[in-house]
């Protein structure tokens, strides 16, 4: 390929026009060229074109393309043309660009009009997303149902192995962050409180955060984050392969297979990971307590069973199975909902998790009305 | 462009040397020397799992090998620089077998996609350009606005092969372009080829299972069996090629079907 330029004559006989392409006509050059041409016939009137491509080096499909505006855009469109050349791919190319059918315009956007269009299609999208993701977790139930009345049917291995990802190898990140979390409030709890001179309060502080709320809350919303966003990713993925498809012709219960085993997975493993998360993040505040405040662990350990109490672990983690539930099924169910582009893919994910974390939220918030009511 | 840069023109488009291949303790090319000429279609051929894929990679730059090298247009790969690189990027043009299409783009946006990248042009004059792609390569103009998931399996070969085509390249690299079509949509896309070739003075390089499409447009068909790649020849040649399984290929019941539909539909073109 030579770096040179394009360039062409224009010649009048009679009623026939003819286009001396000189150069190389590529698209390279098209930039260039785009537009002259067409300007340049515009004030003529011709019935035949004729293409000498004599003094052409080097032709492709743009080049063609931009010499066929020669014939479109005259006065009137000519009717006929031809190509005088040694070289049959010029006729070819130019047949090609000639008889090329340009698809419509893009439509174009009606700015306030659009608004409008889109706020009713996202009413319509939160209506149909509800509907579909209560019918989600009616299929759901009716299968567990049918799983705990045969429980044959459940999937040990399956369930064993989710239990290790979302369990085992999420325990060291929930307990690091809850550790730093339970040190946190210790810290906030030693400023404000030696004011009064009742830093022995801190315990208290500890004890009822970390145990009634923030552990829950922590491991679910990392819950949500990892196994969650893991679940509708992998879902999402078979079901662009079509996985899912074959498995249903073979007459396998998508939920059966794909849901329970994640379900029971997340029920398991929650109340353990938040265990965990409470042992951890007692630990933090119990460093920072003694770090700061010179209460000793045994003092810690004193104070927190008298004045907070073992009831607060069970008010913790009452709620742990209930949120594994509402975590997975989420996942799930917005796996399912991929379609075969990969942008679905991308976007139920980022709705997964968003729903995830909302659900976890509005469920502990609702349950802290409820145990306030039960006076726990 | 930028730097004005000669690509000699009657060097071979592409040349292996002495390509070694080897994942961990497998070797899967060994001394693998292959040339395609300008102008010509070349059919690779080989059992599964003899690594045609991965010499398609290795040939496009995907995957480095673990011994010789590549040419391009007569320059070894590991020479140029990165410019250069990227002119002799535009002219290489790849269909992957699922035509790999971008989803989140039309198809008039897909094929736009290089043009855009490498060259100066008008949104509009793109779009005609992009448009006028997808009719050469026999797609209604209504597709032009579709997305991928939108299009049949065939469809979406052709698109591929639009945007495969969108720089002109000099050299077109196909991964089983029929695969997966229905008798007459592999003929018409065959036929595709062969019209594309003359038009544009393509140079093919298409890996197939296809014996129609081996019998009916492959100048030269290489085969690779025991790791390298003894014969590229024409059909007559290859397939007295003394090897079992080149024997195997070509004197299946399948293969002599091909011969015969072949013969036939030469005629059909000829005449």
């Amino acid at each position: 390929m030579l770096a040179s330029t394009a360039d062409y004559e224009l010649e009048m006989r009679g009623e026939t026009l003819v286009v001396h392409p000189k150069g190389s006509w590529s698209i390279e050059q098209a930039g260039s060229l785009d537009g002259r041409l067409a300007g340049d016939v515009a004030e003529l009137t011709y019935r035949h074109v004729d293409y000498d491509m004599e003094g052409l080096e080097d032709l492709d499909t743009a080049g063609a393309y931009l010499l066929a505006r020669a014939i479109r855009y005259g006065v009137v469109p000519a009717e006929s043309w031809d190509v005088v050349s040694q070289s049959p791919g010029h006729k070819t190319l130019m047949n090609a660009a000639t008889s090329a059918v340009l698809g419509r315009e893009p439509e174009a956007r009606r700015q306030w009009y659009d608004t409008f269009t889109r706020i009713g299609k996202a009413t319509v999208r939160f209506w149909g997303e509800l509907i579909e993701t209560l019918a989600f977790i009616g299929h759901f139930f009716v299968v567990l149902m049918k799983v705990i009345a045969s429980p044959k049917k459940l999937r040990w291995k399956a369930i064993v192995s989710l239990i290790e990802s979302v369990g085992l190898d999420a325990a060291p990140i929930v307990m690091v962050l809850s550790f730093f979390i339970g040190a946190v409030i210790a810290y906030m709890g030693a400023n404000l409180l030696a004011a009064f001179g009742a830093s022995i309060f801190m315990v208290d502080l500890v004890g009822f955060s970390v145990l009634r709320e923030l552990a829950v809350i922590i491991t679910a919303i990392l819950l949500a984050g990892r196994s969650d966003s893991s679940f509708t990713a992998s879902i999402g993925a078979m079901k662009m392969r079509q996985e899912i498809d074959a498995m249903t012709v073979m007459g396998l219960d998508t939920y059966e297979v794909l849901v329970i085993p994640r379900a029971i997975a997340c029920v398991i493993a929650m109340p353990i990971l938040t265990f965990l998360a409470m042992l951890s993040g007692l630990a933090g505040g119990l460093l920072v307590a003694w770090a700061t405040a010179d209460i000793s662990p045994i003092l810690f350990f004193n104070r927190l069973t008298t004045a907070v109490g073992i009831e607060n672990l069970w008010v913790g983690l009452v709620k742990t199975p209930l949120f594994g539930l509402i975590i997975a099924v989420i996942g799930c169910r917005q796996g399912l909902a991929v379609t075969g582009s990969v942008e679905s893919l991308g976007q139920r994910t980022t709705t997964s998790v968003v729903q995830a974390i909302f659900a976890v939220i509005m469920v502990d918030a609702l349950f802290a009305i409820l145990f306030y009511q039960l006076g726990v | 462009m930028s730097a004005p840069l000669t690509l000699d023109q009657s060097a071979p488009p592409m040349r292996a040397v002495g390509i070694k291949t080897q994942f961990g303790p497998n070797i899967i090319h060994e001394n693998l020397d292959f040339t395609v000429n300008h102008g010509e279609i070349v059919g690779l051929v080989g059992g599964s799992g003899t690594g045609k894929s991965v010499l398609l990679n290795t040939m496009l730059g995907l995957k480095e090998p673990e011994g010789g090298y590549i040419e391009y247009f007569g320059q070894n790969r590991d020479d140029l620089t990165p410019e250069t690189r990227g002119v002799i990027k535009n002219e290489m043009g790849v269909l992957f077998q699922g035509g790999a299409l971008f989803s989140s783009m039309t198809v008039r946006e897909n094929v736009m996609v290089p043009m855009r990248e490498s060259m100066n042009l008008s949104p509009r004059l793109m779009r005609e350009l992009a448009d006028m792609k997808i009719h050469m390569v026999g797609l209604p103009p209504e597709s032009a606005v579709l997305y991928p998931s939108d299009l049949s399996g065939g469809m979406k070969k052709r698109a591929g092969l639009a945007r495969a085509l969108a720089l002109d390249p000099k050299m077109l690299f196909l991964d089983e372009p029929t695969a997966g079509l229905d008798p007459v949509g592999a003929n018409a896309f065959d036929e595709l080829i062969l019209g594309l070739r003359e038009a544009m003075n393509l140079t093919v390089l298409m890996v197939t299972h296809d014996l129609d499409s081996l019998y009916l447009i492959c100048d030269r068909i290489a085969v690779l069996v025991d790791k390298h790649i003894p014969i590229a020849d024409s059909l007559e040649a290859v397939s007295q090629f003394d090897h079992p399984w080149v024997q195997e290929y070509f004197g299946g019941p399948r293969s002599r079907a091909a011969i015969g539909a072949g013969e036939a539909a030469a005629i059909r073109l000829k005449g």
